[in-house]
């Protein structure tokens, strides 16, 4: 994203919320879905917008799980390594992904078309395994079920 | 819609509701939860809405989309009111058929019915099914009454009746109740809220906060999800009853990020209710004014605690403090702060309309009130189930939840999330209390209770709680932190065989340290999943350790394998 | 003023004010890690534990930076359990930091030869205690490093760990800060050259005008000028040179 453009979505955002510095991570939130992730530049205007120091800024993007300072790919995969999740095999499902994509967890595809990751319950325990691709919930999944689901996204 | 300006106003409103409504018109009411939408249930609830466009039926039947009951494990659900004829397994090519044989016919439809597996007979109306019978569904019933995003619908079902009543007592007189009520935290630690209320209240200071906590952060729980989800306003009612006992002008709702669409009903509640004049100045015309904030989590189990939780509010990272000054006294921002879960805010309507008296003749001496507790895992009925305090166990794993399936025993039952302990077959008599469950080595918890059977390796489960666990420490203070790494490398080891003798040890040992020693409850508690599969089930450690042998058969030993 | 008690000896103190501060009144050794006077308590190393008992009987285990003297509170400072736990916490410290010599030399202290724990490779005496980024924010006011990421991965750093940091002025105070040497400060002819456990940062130094030292970094004195609104000429000269 050009810089000019940058500035302005960040802009628009810190508009949003009025500048409140303790809306911090209402504001990485925001930044993040307009930009895709956050860059060194986002958190630098998102900082200097706020009037918080950049470390804390840096702190606060790290601190939390939701926040990815990477570039991800067009599609984000979560699956739910929640308990309930667990006991149904969750971490087979995981490797299974792991092997199809040939990247490791909290990585991207080298083409930038899927980011793996994790997420620790979303509340859908009935159809555990649950995988999230986008908005998509894919539930009841197992390690033969992978490569079928994957095939839907371009 | 116009502010209401006062109660008399608001039933005036709630009269008019009524009035349009046909109580006996057939409404087909489709669960549109988070679970029942990994069902596919928006497209059910979509080809319901163009069928009855289509065949011009709008007249004979509605079509509503309400949040979720709790039966997640039949999803989609639908209900066809005012008969309630429950339809389980409900999927997109169901639809025609329920609409011309149903609706147009008046035909039930034998293959949707729920089966009693016991007596093999087909249930008809929702209130028979076994699930939902043996339940005391106080506060979640109402999700199935009503569309989360109408406020008319809350209405509809008597919603806010409790803030008019109460605007007519004095916060003292409220809090009396409350206390009376003996309502506890539901959020895991159980204290006694009229207390924390009065605490708050009294506290010195002009400016006091009201904070509900939505983040939901063990993992397996999601009765706070489908309560915001399904029924925001009954929460809103509650903060507002519960601010204006205290004499707090502001509220925050924390969200966690991970349940976007409760979030959006959430916002989409206080924006109905402001504009009512619910929320916002002068409500109802008494004088009170009161006005709640979202704010998102992003992505800490550590902000479920109630310091980091507010450091998280003011923009900072979400590390914990000492307690040793309570938040009722110095919270957010230095001031005085009443944080209460989910479902104990749904509860004080209930108990401000039926009393105290009323509401504390349900439950046990030192438990008050019903609580809902998310039944998951390797249980047949997977889903939300509300019982009243002193139910037992076993009543909930087996007559409500069906038992274990694909004819498997059930070996353990896990309450209080990664903060809580493994309850053996042995102790199933026990009941849902507070103070029994605490003393049984778990803890109530927030109600997350997970099932497990006998191909569970419940070292294998230590070892998953403490990797939770590991990666969720806010890494402030040495022995979270530092013991928490510690142990996920015995128990890594453990279960990749290269367990040794004196690992246990060890292990009870950290425990001690971090019990004594960690800064929060994450740490302190950190040690229970640990220390309750070592007091049940050190034969499985044993096995690990000596046979390198996995009695579950889950753990596949890599290290020996290697060697 | 407040009584209490610590160790059995009567004790009088301010109110207000630490166990650990009353303990330091009165001669009383309560060791500490990543207590600092200059900033507020933090709570993080869990060093200072001390056992209470309340003068309404209430007992529980409380880090003395932080818990204040109460009328008829009952300190000890040194029981067997306090004496395991700081044990405990030590030897997970050297699992943590086995080349700091400073870990290495309170573990022995505390009885301890070696670490039955894993050991973290690498050569970090950062003990995540905090007292540089504290000192940054509170003290020097600019806030140029942070505790960044969480839980085990936990790293005191610029923000991208950067060799670069707009706001450090290369003043120091954060190594002088550091109990355990994890940060480290070298000034060598012309230059400042700070390392921290991720980043490393050169800061040239201004050359004073009457004696020729080199003696401070240009930044720091640019964000001194700025802040007290005295003009940059004042500080042509070293404070030697000055009067």
């Amino acid at each position: 994203m050009a810089a000019k453009q940058l500035k302005e979505k960040v802009g628009q955002v810190l508009e949003k919320y009025q500048r409140d510095k303790s809306a911090l991570i209402d504001i990485l939130h925001d930044t993040q879905s307009e930009i895709g992730y956050l860059p060194k530049e986002a958190l630098e205007e998102v900082g200097q917008g706020l009037g918080v120091p950049l470390s804390r800024v840096y702190s606060v993007a790290t601190f939390f799980k939701a926040f990815s300072l990477k570039p991800r790919g067009r599609h984000l995969i979560n699956v739910c390594l929640g308990t309930a999740c667990h006991v149904r095999g969750a971490d087979k499902v995981l490797e299974q992904m792991e092997k199809e994509l040939g990247i490791k967890t909290g990585g991207n595809t080298p083409d930038l078309k899927f980011t793996l990751d994790t997420v620790n319950c979303v509340g859908a325990c009935a159809l555990g395994p649950m995988v999230i691709i986008g908005e998509d919930y894919h539930g009841e999944m197992t390690p033969e079920k992978v490569s079928e689901v994957l095939k839907n996204y371009n | 819609m116009a502010k209401l300006k006062s109660p008399g106003e608001l039933e005036a409103l709630r009269s008019s509701i009524l009035k349009k409504r046909d109580p006996d018109k057939p409404c087909i009411t489709v669960c549109n939860g988070t679970g029942c939408q990994a069902y596919g249930s928006k497209n059910i609830a979509a080809a319901f809405q163009e069928e009855v466009k289509r065949q011009n039926l709008a007249a004979k039947v509605d079509v509503k989309t309400i949040g979720c009951p709790g039966f997640c494990e039949r999803g989609t659900l639908v209900v066809i009111k005012p008969k309630d004829i429950f339809y389980q397994r409900v999927r997109v090519k169901d639809v025609p058929e329920i609409l011309s044989e149903t609706i147009g016919k008046g035909n039930v439809i034998n293959r949707l019915l729920y089966t009693d597996r016991t007596t093999n007979v087909k249930v008809t109306q929702e209130g028979e099914v076994p699930f939902y019978k043996r339940q005391m569904r106080l506060i979640i019933g109402n999700n199935g009454l009503i569309d989360p995003t109408s406020i008319d619908d809350y209405l509809a079902i008597g919603g806010y009746t409790a803030l008019a009543k109460a605007l007519k007592m004095t916060p003292e007189q409220i809090i009396d109740e409350v206390k009376k009520s003996g309502l506890r935290g539901r959020g895991g630690a159980g204290f006694p809220t009229g207390s924390k209320w009065e605490t708050t209240r009294k506290a010195i200071g002009e400016t006091k906060y009201v904070i509900c906590n939505a983040d939901e952060g063990d993992p397996g729980a999601f009765m706070d999800r489908s309560l915001v989800e399904g029924n925001p306003h009954s929460i809103l009612e509650g903060m507002i009853i519960g601010a204006y006992a205290i004499g707090s002008h502001e509220g925050y709702i924390y969200i966690r990020n991970e349940y976007p669409m409760a979030v959006r009903h959430m916002r989409i509640a206080i924006e109905q209710a402001e504009a009512c004049g619910l929320l916002g100045e002068n409500i109802l015309g008494s004088g009170f004014s009161f006005t709640i904030k979202i704010k998102r989590g992003g992505g800490a189990f550590v902000c479920g605690e109630s310091t980091a939780l507010m450091a998280s509010l003011e923009g900072r990272v979400g590390e914990p403090r000492a307690k040793y000054i309570h938040t009722s006294e110095q919270g957010l921002w230095g001031k005085p702060s009443n944080l209460n879960n989910v479902e104990t805010w749904a509860n004080v309507p209930l108990i401000i309309n039926k009393g105290a008296d009323w509401y504390s003749r349900i439950g046990t001496e030192g438990s008050k009130g019903t609580k809902i507790f998310a039944l998951v895992g390797n249980i047949s009925n997977t889903g939300l189930v509300e019982v009243p305090m002193g139910t037992t166990l076993k009543e909930i794993v087996f007559d409500i939840g069906g038992g274990i399936p694909k004819g498997r025993k059930f070996k353990a039952v896990q309450t209080g999330g990664p903060s809580g302990g493994m309850i053996p077959e042995s102790l199933l008599d026990l009941s849902v209390d507070f103070d029994e469950l605490t003393r049984a080595g778990s803890m109530m918890g927030s109600g997350g209770m997970i099932v497990m059977d006998e191909k569970t390796c419940m070292v294998d489960m230590a070892r998953y709680y403490t990797t939770f666990l590991e990666g969720e420490s806010c890494g402030k203070c040495i022995p979270c932190r530092e013991g928490l790494r510690q142990m996920k490398y015995i128990l890594d080891g453990i279960t990749e065989g290269r367990g040794k003798e004196g690992d246990i040890e060890l292990l009870e040992e950290l425990s001690a340290t971090l019990i004594d020693a960690s800064l929060c409850a994450l740490g302190s508690t950190a040690p229970n999943p640990v220390m309750s599969t070592i007091r049940h089930f050190r034969n499985e450690y044993e096995a690990h350790i000596k046979e390198k042998k996995c009695p579950a058969g889950v753990c596949t030993f890599e290290a020996v394998k290697v060697k | 003023m407040v009584k209490l008690t610590i160790n059995g000896r009567d004790i009088k103190a301010d109110e207000g004010t630490t166990i650990l501060y009353a303990a330091r009144e009165n001669n009383i050794y309560i060791p500490t890690l990543c207590s600092n006077e200059a900033v507020a308590p933090y709570g993080a190393c869990r060093i200072c534990l001390v056992e209470i008992k309340t003068a309404r009987g209430r007992e529980r285990l409380v880090t003395s930076c932080i818990y204040l003297v109460e009328e008829g509170l009952n300190v000890q400072t040194d029981t067997e359990k306090i004496r395991k736990i700081r044990r405990m916490l030590l030897e997970l410290l050297l699992a943590r930091c086995p080349d700091s010599e400073v870990v290495q030399d309170l573990t022995k202290k505390a009885g301890l030869e070696k670490t039955r724990f894993v050991e973290q490779t690498g050569n970090n005496k950062c003990i995540l205690c905090a007292n540089c980024a504290r000192t940054c924010e509170e003290v020097v006011g600019v806030a140029a490093i942070s505790l960044a990421k969480r839980g085990v991965e936990r790293e005191m750093t610029t923000p991208f760990s950067e060799d670069f940091s707009e706001a450090c002025i290369g003043c120091g105070s954060c190594s002088y800060s550091c109990p355990t040497g994890a940060i480290s400060m070298e000034d060598k002819n012309r230059t400042r050259v700070i390392k921290w456990p991720h980043n490393t940062m050169e800061f040239k130094m201004k050359k004073c005008s009457v004696c020729g030292q080199y003696w401070a970094p240009e930044k720091q004195i640019e964000y001194i000028a700025k802040t007290s609104g005295t003009p940059l000429s004042d500080y042509d000269a070293c404070p030697d040179c000055r009067e």
